[in-house]
């Protein structure tokens, strides 16, 4: 096996070998590698396939930015992982990765047939050849380009990792850790400023911490050495954290941002168990320094993606931070002069290596130095082609004209295994636009810098556009101290030096003498967009970025455009004949990397993912074969299946017997307010449409709640329990936004009510018997209570104790039967419960849940706010005229009744329906029409509640339906799929009419 | 995401407030004078202002008091927070 590691460095740990699979081939690397230096060591470039035309591809870069080398990690059902970035995947013993874009496998690719038929994939080609014939879509067109398009496959059994949240508060706020990061967080700190550093890599440094050119130095050491001492001096400062692999993914308004710390993914999979894999910091900062850093550009030149053509700083990386070589004779391609000192590193390890630069000539220290050392130079000179493969092995460069349009004279060709290109430096200014803050063009190096803005964050470093080590250092000193208003007096003697490069030139999209249409230069590695594509889609029409970039994809992969997006915009300015900086860039979203679900999500999975609220009853509930609904947060009881009911069966049984003999509900869910206050009374007549003063003490009262918009809100009984104290109940789901809407009115509109509200839902348990034996249960409970209709009216409240324990005791009801509303302390809510039960038991007293509730209240045509109102619903629509006060000059929504609007006679309207066949249940939300066969078909209406009611042996609905007061009577239809049921409109009253049950 | 002052228990997450939408529009006291214009106009009309805007804010998980709330919906800087029935700071136009 071939060994491209060539020396030893600090921070790969030869003793500490590591084995892994990639391909299912097994290798080695040592402690320290990413999967990407592991597979360089090995002498493997070639890692997938592309996107859209399955080319061979290799690694390019050696971070973040890396478009190619995405793998899909991990072999298990439940713990495989797609798109991770080889680049950034520290080696661990036992990876097991794959290569994500290629079917069936790397080496060969049905796919890669695509390449050869590439000029019928133009831009936009899957929005113009997928279009027709719209049956083939499904069937045909998307396994295909599923299947050959390897996004990767998510795990398809739940993630067993564990993910953590924390929220924190700092001073300062530093993200990156390379020079200028470390210099802004060591003067916040030890200015005493509470601070936290950031970096995404395994240690402190940046691209510095490798930095060995004897031209650059730092009090008299190589940068490298200065900056490790740096690094030292900052751990020891006590009000400095340090958080390495620590990467933000949101900057979002008022210094909130969010970052994932990586703790367990490059330990070995025996070592993760029942460790948090991640944790996502929110971090509010009071200031926030951003040092990101900059990233290398490539060159657009044609066939510039072939395996082994890597950006130029990233062979350095490899070469002086792993130890790796990414050739053994490699030419750099280059527009700067940061190649160069990728060439002396290369030179000094003894790797043959050639510059190729488009600049006509170049004279900083770096050059002289790559000169004196006899490194050969073609000034002037651009790569018009490479060959290769699998792998690059040479190439083609011609000289470039004056005016750098076109190529002259002869083509010479150079062989090599390995090419590195360099088009400058892109400033990382994501965290910078994230945040609100606004991009200025600098000509002179083509680049968006920072626009100052704000007196909470700052950009300094090469994410500012300072580029030699010089100015990085003198510039984030000066904006540091300005920044957090100190002093700082560290770096005042510190004596730099650095190569300053004084010549530049840029050319977005490199001339050739083969016609654009026939090259292959790629813009955006990832979606394989072409130069080419981007001057199809502005021929096309296109004219805005954001435009271009969706039409031909470019930018939009994983990587979201971190290699591509400049030259994509270079070009689009060029062939526009427009300024670049008058282009704008695209947009700049969150996370700057992929963040997973997981880490989203933190601890809320499984029982944790929402709030559960359960009444105190709920234990007898579970033991009784309840089967639970969510109402809001709530689980109520939804039916209980008695030796192995259905649910039908159940509400049936359920139904009959709260009406034949007797039934009890858990109602402890309804919201509860507690409102007191010498104008409690005032308030309520506000609040609801009825009139509340005249309400007697001990007394209680139906209210309907409107929106200010007249339609019905909610709904409820409220008791009066002495003069200035009344306790009202809202629905379940309600309970919050009454209280909130009531609080608003209260604070907002009438400040003058001496009114006070409380919310005691979770105060209170209720057990709710109703049914002929309601009564006798009761009187066995409280056998020294008088139940007489005379002295315990219908609509009446009484209090009594309990074995010493006070309850308050309603007779209202909701399903038409005699019924009781016991409510006791929550703690004793449990008890209460099984008190009732026991008392019950000789008239088979039945537990009924949410369902048999619905079914009961529908036989009495009781309205439940939500199910046969949607908002749009008057007290007029619900045929609840009587509700509404016509004394009362004023309440909430009073205006909106006799609104144009409002008053229409064919508003839809609440009817009830009756089945021409009994036994046929109607559907809830169904249509209702009049006429099937008029095209298009009037739609009146549709089913808001139906069931089967035992008590009547026959199907009943509730149904709106325009018009539908003057309906009765009259014959209507629900359209099915494969029938037409035949139906009637009747009263919304089914069962008992006259209300005689109340009494029984 | 925001940090608001709210006026009775100092800075606090957003996430402890709900937005009540745009502050100082009156409840007509005598809404059956009103035509079904002008009731629609108290109901339905709001502005939508790109620059300084006068809002109501609820501190619904916390103190539950509404107060009103001064910010520049172009860059979501909150310039003053003030209590339910305080005159709204004259300096804002
Ligand atoms: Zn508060």
């Amino acid at each position: 096996m071939p060994n491209y590691r060539i020396h030893k460095t600090e921070y790969i740990d030869e003793t500490k070998r590591i084995s892994f699979k990639f391909d299912g081939k097994t290798y080695f690397g040592y402690e320290g590698d990413t999967l990407a230096s592991a597979l360089l060591a090995n002498g493997i470039h070639l890692v997938g396939r592309s996107f859209k035309y399955h080319r061979p591809r290799g690694i390019v870069s050696c971070g973040a930015e890396e478009p190619n080398a995405i793998c899909q990690i991990g072999s298990k059902k439940d713990l495989t992982e797609p798109n991770v970035r080889a680049t950034e995947l520290e080696l661990y013993e036992g990876l097991q990765a794959s290569s994500q874009n290629c079917w069936p496998n790397v080496k060969f690719d049905i796919g890669g047939i695509n390449n050869f038929i590439s000029p019928l994939i133009p831009a936009g080609f899957y929005y113009k050849t997928f279009m027709w014939p719209k049956s083939f879509w499904k069937k045909v067109y998307e396994p295909l380009i599923r299947l050959s398009a390897g996004l990767g496959k998510s795990p398809t059994e739940p993630d067993p990792d564990i993910y953590d949240h924390k929220y924190v508060h700092y001073d300062v706020l530093v993200i990156g850790g390379g020079v200028s990061g470390i210099i802004a967080a060591k003067m916040a700190a030890k200015n005493n400023l509470k601070t936290l550093l950031v970096d995404d890599k395994k240690i402190l440094g940046g691209s510095t911490i490798y930095q060995n050119n004897e031209s650059i130095k730092i009090d008299d050491k190589l940068s490298s050495e200065w900056l490790k001492i740096e690094i030292q001096e900052i751990k020891k400062l006590s009000n400095l954290t340090i958080k390495t692999r620590t990467s933000i993914a949101a900057y979002h308004g008022y210094n909130f941002l969010l970052a994932k710390e990586n703790l367990t993914d490059h330990l070995p999979e025996e070592k993760k168990k029942n460790k948090i894999r991640q944790r996502l910091w929110k971090i509010r900062a009071k200031k926030v320094v951003i040092a990101t850093g900059s990233i290398e550009r490539p060159l657009v030149f044609n066939n510039n993606d072939r395996p082994g053509i890597l950006l130029s700083n990233s062979i350095n990386k490899y070469l002086d931070y792993y130890g790796v070589t990414c050739g053994e004779n490699i030419i750099l391609f280059t527009n700067n002069d940061s190649a160069y000192e990728t060439s002396i590193s290369l030179h000094k390890k003894g790797i043959m290596n050639t510059i190729v630069d488009i600049r006509k000539s170049a004279s900083s220290e770096l050059i002289k130095q790559a000169e004196s050392l006899g490194i050969k130079i073609y000034f002037n000179h651009v790569v018009t082609n490479t060959f290769g493969y699998r792998k690059i092995n040479s190439l083609e460069i011609m000289k470039l004209s004056e005016d750098g349009n076109t190529t002259v004279g002869n083509k010479i060709r150079l062989s090599c295994d390995c090419l590195g290109m360099s088009g400058g430096w892109t400033p990382m200014v994501h965290m910078h636009t994230q945040s609100g803050g606004k991009l200025d063009f600098r000509d002179e190096d083509q680049v968006f810098l920072p626009r100052e803005n704000s007196e909470d964050q700052i950009s300094v470093g090469s994410c500012n556009g300072d580029f030699d080590l010089e100015n990085i250092i003198d510039k984030t000193v000066n904006k540091i101290n300005k920044f957090l208003d100190i002093d700082n007096q560290d770096y005042q003697d510190t004596n730099i030096i650095s190569s300053k490069e004084n010549d530049k030139r840029n050319i977005w999209l490199l001339p050739n003498k083969i016609p654009l249409g026939k090259t292959k230069c790629f813009i955006d590695f990832q979606n394989d967009s072409t130069a080419k594509d981007i001057k199809l889609a502005l021929k096309e029409g296109f004219r805005s970025i954001e435009h271009v970039k969706r039409y031909t994809t470019t930018g939009m992969a994983t990587d979201q455009g971190k290699l591509s997006n400049m030259h994509a915009l270079g070009i689009i300015a060029d062939t526009a004949g427009v300024k670049m900086g008058t282009l704008g860039t695209t947009t700049f979203r969150p996370p700057f990397t992929p963040l997973t679900f997981g880490t989203l999500v933190g601890r809320n999975v499984g029982k944790f993912f929402e709030v559960v609220r359960k009444t105190s009853m709920h234990e007898w509930h579970v033991e009784n074969n309840a089967e639970f609904e969510n109402v809001g947060q709530w689980k109520r009881p939804w039916y209980y299946a008695k030796n192995g009911e259905n649910m039908h069966d159940a509400v049936q049984r359920e139904s009959k017997a709260a009406r034949d003999s007797a039934g009890i509900l858990d109602a402890s869910t309804l919201g509860k307010i507690d409102i007191q206050g010498t104008d409690a009374s005032e308030f309520l007549n506000r609040v609801y449409t009825n009139a509340w003063s005249k309400l007697a003490i001990g007394k209680c009262r139906y209210g309907l709640m409107l929106n200010e918009d007249g339609m019905v809100y909610d709904d409820g009984v409220t008791t009066r329990i002495s003069e200035n104290h009344y306790l009202m109940t809202t629905t379940t789901g309600g309970a919050a936004n009454v209280l909130s809407k009531l609080e608003d009115y209260l604070q907002t509109e009438w400040p003058e009510l001496d009114v006070y509200l409380t919310s005691v839902t979770d105060h209170y348990s209720t057990a709710s018997i109703c049914g002929p034996n309601s009564k006798k249960i009761l009187n066995k409970l409280f056998p020294n209570l008088d139940l007489s209709d005379e002295n315990f009216p219908h609509m009446s409240f009484k209090e009594d104790k309990l074995e010493n324990i006070n309850c308050r005791i309603m007779r209202i009801s909701f399903t038409g039967e005699l019924s009781y509303e016991i409510n006791i302390e929550s703690k004793y809510g449990h008890s209460l419960w099984k008190k009732c039960i026991e008392a019950g038991k000789e008239f088979n007293l039945t537990p009924y849940g949410t369902e048999t509730m619905h079914l009961l209240r529908a036989e009495k045509g009781f309205i439940i706010v939500g199910q046969d109102t949607d908002g749009t619903m008057t007290p007029s629509d619900l045929q609840m005229d009587w509700i509404v006060s016509k004394k009362k000059y004023d309440f909430i929504g009073k205006r909106s009744l006799y609104r144009s609007d409002t008053i229409r006679e064919d508003r839809k309207q609440l009817v009830g329906l009756l089945t021409d066949d009994p036994k046929e249940i109607l559907e809830e939300g169904a249509q209702i029409v009049s006429n099937v066969k008029s095209k298009p078909i009037d739609m009146l209406g549709h089913v808001t509640s139906s069931y089967f009611s035992p008590n009547l042996n026959k199907s009943i609905a509730l149904a709106v339906v325009r018009n539908g007061k003057t309906m009765k009577g009259q014959k209507l239809i629900i359209p099915m799929e494969n029938k037409n049921i035949n139906v009637t409109v009747s009263d919304t009253i089914f069962l008992d009419k006259e209300n005689k049950r109340l009494n029984a | 995401m925001f940090l608001i002052n709210c006026p009775f228990c100092g800075e606090r997450d957003q996430s402890e407030f709900s937005s009540g939408g745009e502050a100082h529009i009156v409840r007509p006291k005598q809404p059956t004078e009103l035509s079904d214009d002008e009731w629609a106009e108290y109901l339905f009309m709001r502005k939508n202002i790109k620059g300084i805007q006068f809002e109501r804010w609820n501190h619904v998980h916390g103190c539950r008091k509404w107060f009103n709330v001064v910010r520049d919906t172009s860059n979501d800087k909150i310039l003053s927070v003030y209590k339910m029935g305080e005159k709204p700071p004259v300096n804002y136009k």
